[in-house]
């Protein structure tokens, strides 16, 4: 696996008379990865994916993008490769109409408007949207309007979508409809995925999972190596699944569990099986 | 107050007027403004009604709902009537009531301008009947596109317009869910002297400007992220093309400013 972003001890901070938001930090995302960034509010995440497309630059260190070093000559290339879903629905929805929003990022990159005509239907097929093309943003739910900006940021064909907290301000309903959207995406297409959350059961799914504490790079793994920190991840502010939690309890009664569950149905299997295993 | 207010203004459907190309409603509009003070005949008013009422019937839309539309300027027709009624005196006497002559002169000059008015207003608010603000945004932007030349900033001017049309139902929305909020803490916007209203409105306020401007400062983040640079270097979804049916509107408007001179006494 190739690596599509590395980031070589980066620090930053808004302003020289404020303290350092992100020091020395290194990580690096795979082609193809879904790559899940939790930590406690103001721990850097945003940051982070501002650093990613050149929102933000670093003070210090580098970070490169498919090669390419983000600096203010690279910075045009480098949004088109790496596309962003931010957290309000309402405030990023540029256009007038559905059609009008999901064109704006092509538009903005000079695309032959035959080609955002054909984008703009298989984007928004994508995140079954395609009955939706007039309507205009305040007809839509919140979960709606999330997965038009989610067509919007495919229709550009980046290389990596980051989603920052794409569904903190959506009902569950609506959670639930992005994380399918989101899933199905990295399914059907080639592309790096990072999502960031302060939510612990939405990492379930990710290939690897990034925590951060405080500015600092805290613990990196697969979502079950994270889950098993539990207590740790308590005591920096992060709320465990009640999978996990239930677990936790159950090994603290006595009972043998040997493989972190996941989900519901893991936690069935080790109970289960317990019997024979001892 | 609902999101209806603003956007209720156009009325959909697939007139010939409805399809027509922006520009070219603009245009017809702005010559049939100017030509509508060089009528003077009645036939040259007959013409010119013919070409309004002709266009706003066409638009299929409910005569009703153009009357009623048109509610408030109906009050400023007639009084400009009844004022010309009372103030010209030329002519001869047409009837007198007590004591006071109304001349004939002043009969046909307030009947001339109240039309001229009546004409003015309907044709005008044909376009926005018929044309999406969007639509209006972008005829704009083509129109005034010659101005990029001495660094007019078009481009600019026409994203700004098409962001507060995207914008004005979501603060409308907001708006009311903060005066429901300050209602429900006792509030009171309705009652009292004018004075209290006018502090009522302040919480009202406040809270409203600085969503707007949270709002600004994360959409302008989003334009970036998504690649917005400027118009240096755009192309465009929405696409604006003069048809054949915008030529022959055309043909038809020209033999009506014709008509209008020749008739004219
Ligand atoms: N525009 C800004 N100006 C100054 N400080 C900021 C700004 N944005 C964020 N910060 C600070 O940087 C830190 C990290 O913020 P952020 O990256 O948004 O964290 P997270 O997304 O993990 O909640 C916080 O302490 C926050 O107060
Ligand atoms: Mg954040």
């Amino acid at each position: 696996m190739s690596q599509f972003i590395e980031f070589r001890d980066v620090s930053f901070r808004y302003r020289e008379d404020q303290p350092w938001v992100l020091e020395n930090v290194s990580f690096t995302v795979h082609t193809d990865e879904w790559l899940a960034i939790i930590g406690h509010n103001g721990s850097g995440k945003s940051t982070i994916a501002k650093l990613m497309n050149g929102l933000l630059l670093p003070q210090q260190g580098e970070i490169l993008v498919d090669g390419i070093v983000v600096n203010e000559e690279t910075i045009w290339d480098i949004r088109k490769k790496v596309g962003m879903v931010f957290q309000n629905p309402d405030n990023q929805f540029v256009g007038t109409t559905v059609r009008d929003d999901v064109a704006f990022g092509m538009e903005n990159h000079g695309l032959p408007r035959e080609l955002m005509l054909k984008r703009v239907q298989s984007s928004l097929a994508a995140v079954g949207m395609s009955n939706y093309q007039s309507h205009e943003p305040h007809r839509l739910s919140g979960g709606q309007k999330q997965r038009v900006a989610i067509a919007s940021v495919l229709a550009v064909a980046p290389e990596l979508i980051i989603l920052d907290e794409a569904t903190a301000m959506l009902d569950p309903k609506g959670r639930l409809e992005i994380m399918e959207t989101i899933r199905q995406v990295q399914e059907n297409q080639d592309l790096s995925l990072i999502t960031i959350t302060h939510d612990l059961r939405e990492v379930i799914k990710a290939d690897r999972v990034l925590v951060m504490n405080q500015g600092r790079r805290w613990l990196e793994g697969d979502p079950r190596e994270v889950f098993a920190e539990k207590d740790a991840l308590m005591n920096i502010g992060l709320d465990t699944p009640f999978v996990t939690k239930l677990a936790a309890e159950l090994s603290a009664a006595g009972l043998n569990i040997q493989r972190e569950p996941l989900n519901h149905q893991e936690l069935l299997e080790e109970l289960w099986t317990l019997h024979s295993k001892m | 107050m609902s999101s209806s207010m603003i956007i209720g203004q156009y009325v959909p459907g697939n007139s010939v007027i409805h399809r027509l190309d922006p520009r070219t409603k603009i245009t017809i509009i702005f010559f049939f403004v100017l030509i509508v003070f060089f009528a003077n005949s009645v036939m040259s008013y007959g013409l010119l009604t013919l070409f309004a009422v002709g266009s706003a019937v066409s638009t299929k839309i409910p005569a009703n709902y153009l009357i009623k539309g048109l509610l408030p300027v109906w009050f400023l027709i007639v009084f400009t009537f009844i004022l010309h009624l009372f103030v010209t005196k030329e002519g001869e006497v047409l009837f007198s009531i007590f004591t006071f002559d109304f001349y004939t002169g002043g009969f046909i000059q307030g009947l001339a301008i109240s039309l001229r008015f009546f004409l003015l207003i309907l044709v005008t608010s044909l376009l926005t009947l018929t044309t999406t603000p969007i639509e209006i945004t972008d005829a704009i932007e083509s129109m005034l596109g010659p101005l990029k030349k001495i660094r007019f900033p078009v481009h600019e001017l026409a994203l700004m317009m098409s962001i507060s049309l995207r914008f004005i139902p979501t603060l409308m929305q907001e708006t009311e869910k903060i005066s429901k909020a300050q209602a429900s803490r006792g509030v009171d916007f309705r009652t009292g002297p004018v004075k209290d209203r006018i502090k009522a409105v302040v919480p009202l306020l406040v809270p409203l400007f600085v969503s707007a401007f949270k709002r600004a400062e994360e959409l302008a983040m989003a334009m970036e992220a998504r690649g917005y640079q400027g118009g240096e270097g755009r192309t465009k979804l929405r696409e604006l093309s003069i048809g054949r049916l915008d030529i022959y509107i055309y043909i038809l408007f020209v033999l009506v400013i014709i008509g209008l001179f020749m008739t004219r006494s």
